[in-house]
């Protein structure tokens, strides 16, 4: 069993040096920074300045391994943006966007796993089947198109929501929040709903196929014919049966929300990490990229060695047999 | 019913039986003829200076524009008519995400086939990277691809089938790892046919059908992302104006109430992703064993 925890984390660490190669050098390839931070007009030896400030005179290995031991001491440098440290100016943004992803997984778990259940339990009611219709669309529609019909439909046309910004911030143990005010809740309903769509869809089919197999199980055969209700059933049996998988993948979606956050961060201009990350593609921003793709690998790299390790807590068989 | 003898001929007659789908497979048709056909169809070459007049700019559907034409969906900003834009953002669009998703077909499925076949450290290797990265989310890998590739249509496909490949390398493993164990792998292993011949030739059309399952949502999904690489300013350059430029030209006129120029290229776009889904759900829903009446 250590025997394995400990090849897992290493496998780990050997991916997390793979992931920063990789990014370190594939960012490298992009554009030439000196173009955006250095005026054309600009003399030579100001030119040779600024490129020996930022250690672009040097070759990509050595360039790297100061970059890792910069890495190694939590320093990522600074943007040439902002001026600011990248690790900084990342923890900045960050609240927004995981204000934004937690009420957009929330919501969709609250509302998803009873629709599911639903369709689930009456597969051919009408009802159902607007259920699944629906969910077909929230799979089927791109992110940044609902993201638009919103603004169009609630800012534009009806003109009762905001349609973009974060709005007026409270500080609340030390961190921004907008879901105090009345006014900051006003500007993220419209991005939480865009970005809890997809999930809410994934939710629901994934309630759905849970308790389609659950029904059919003897578990529901044998409370039925204890003369159980079928409130009870669903509420005791179903729900408990198909909440390992749910609870799972919700996990599991909160990393990729953060992801998917991207688009509904750029088009509703919410001030989170993903709008930040596309700003910096887009301007070149080689520190904030390299920072910010490395904290997601390092973020998806973490969630998995805890999925696997849990697994192989609840089920020594998988140790056993991936050890050997 | 009649018993039709072939398992084509048995799928089609389970296939009739969802008017939904008959009706979502006669839209994608519909649309993929429309899309080759835009260059003769189309009233307008929307992408012929020449023919474009500032005077025709942002004009409401319906518009009787300086050509002596109704423009029935409107004009963008540049006095574009908008059906015709659609028309060919769609042959874009659906050159893109058909291209994506037959490249990512043939290099998952030989790499999932291959695992299957071949086992030990191969097997390792490659599963382990599909795994890994199907645990990192698709879109983000092709944000990151096209930033780095740069813009254009190869380096687009590329990131699309970057991000998608592992998909179809994980079903196609699945699929591999119960037919390899069949006692036909193993009679044509026992002949003197190459290794090559047999995962190509007898291995991998046995997995085809899961597979078909996957290519068709993948479809849908590659087209999906390129409008949202393109929406972001990612995906390709001006000169290939897809359905997603379209859509993002129009997302700064949307906000002074000019809502056509965004609305209709996304309309279109959406026709076509849900209609492509729900055949691929159909297909899903007839190929799995455990909901077979």
């Amino acid at each position: 069993m250590s025997g394995y925890i400990i090849q897992r984390c290493l496998q780990a660490v050997v991916v997390m040096f793979a992931m920063s190669v990789i990014v370190f050098v594939g960012v490298y390839a992009i554009g030439n920074p000196m173009d955006v931070l250095i005026p054309l007009d600009a003399p030579q030896d100001v030119r040779a300045l600024i490129i020996a400030r930022f250690g672009l005179d040097l070759p990509l290995w050595k360039q790297y391994l100061v970059f890792l031991g910069n890495v190694a001491q939590g320093d990522f440098g600074r943007s040439f943006v902002y001026a600011i440290p990248v690790l900084d100016l990342i923890v900045s943004r960050l609240p927004a966007t995981l204000e934004l992803t937690l009420a957009a997984v929330i919501g969709a778990a609250a509302i998803g796993v009873p629709l599911g259940i639903w369709a689930g339990y009456r597969p051919d009611a009408l009802s159902s089947k607007t259920i699944m219709g629906v969910s077909i669309l929230g799979f089927s529609v791109p992110t940044f198109w609902v993201g638009l019909i919103l603004i169009l439909t609630f800012a534009v046309w009806l003109g009762w929501l905001p349609a973009g910004g974060r709005g007026p911030v409270d500080v609340v143990l030390g961190v921004e929040w907008s879901i105090f005010s009345l006014e900051g809740l006003s500007h993220l309903l419209l991005p939480a709903v865009n970005l809890a769509l997809f999930k809410l869809a994934m939710m629901i089919r994934l309630a759905r196929a849970g308790t389609r197999e659950v029904m059919l199980t003897d578990t529901i055969k044998f409370a039925r014919a204890a003369g159980l209700s079928e409130g009870t059933i669903v509420r005791h049996h179903v729900l408990k049966l198909i909440a390992v998988p749910i609870v799972t993948v919700f996990g599991l979606e909160l990393g990729s929300t953060l992801a998917f956050a991207v688009v509904t961060e750029t088009i509703f201009s919410w001030p989170g990490v993903g709008k930040l990350i596309i700003d910096s593609i887009t301007s070149l921003d080689r520190p904030v990229m390299v920072a910010y793709l490395i904290l997601v690998a390092l973020l998806f790299v973490t969630i998995n060695l805890l999925i696997d390790l849990a697994y192989a807590v609840l089920d020594p068989r998988v140790a056993r047999s991936r050890a050997a | 019913m009649s018993e039709a003898a072939t398992p084509l001929g048995r799928f089609w007659a389970d296939f009739k039986d969802s008017p939904v789908a008959v009706v979502a497979l006669v839209v994608v048709v519909a649309i993929v003829v429309l899309a080759i056909g835009a260059p003769w169809i189309s009233p307008q070459n929307p992408y012929d200076l020449g023919g474009l007049s500032l005077l025709d700019a942002r004009r409401p559907p319906g518009h009787i524009g300086t050509g002596g034409y109704v423009h029935w969906l409107g004009t963008d900003a540049q006095g574009r008519d908008l059906l015709s834009a659609i028309l060919y953002g769609l042959l874009i669009s659906v050159q893109i995400g058909f291209m994506a998703g037959c490249v990512a077909l043939a290099v998952g499925a030989s790499l999932g086939v291959i695992a299957a076949y071949a086992g030990g450290l191969i097997e390792t290797l490659i599963m382990r990277i599909v795994d890994l990265q199907l645990s990192f989310p698709a879109i983000l890998l092709a944000l990151v691809l096209v930033a780095l590739l740069g813009q254009g249509k190869a380096q687009l496909v590329t990131a699309l089938v970057a991000a998608q490949y592992a998909y179809f390398a994980r079903t196609a493993y699945g699929a591999a790892t119960t037919e390899r164990r069949k006692d036909y792998i193993e009679a044509a292993t026992a002949t003197p046919l190459s290794r090559t011949r047999v995962i190509f030739r007898h291995l991998l059309p046995n997995c085809m059908p899961p597979l078909i399952v996957v290519a068709t949502v993948q479809i849908a999904n590659s087209i999906s992302l390129e409008a949202t690489l393109s929406f972001l300013g990612l995906g390709l350059p001006v000169t290939e104006p897809s359905l997603g430029m379209l859509i993002s030209n129009g997302f700064v006129y949307m906000m002074s109430g000019r809502y056509w120029i965004s609305v209709y290229p996304g309309i279109a776009l959406i026709v076509l992703i849900v209609a492509i889904n729900l055949v691929g759900d159909q297909i899903r829903d007839q190929l799995n064993p455990r909901l077979r009446r």
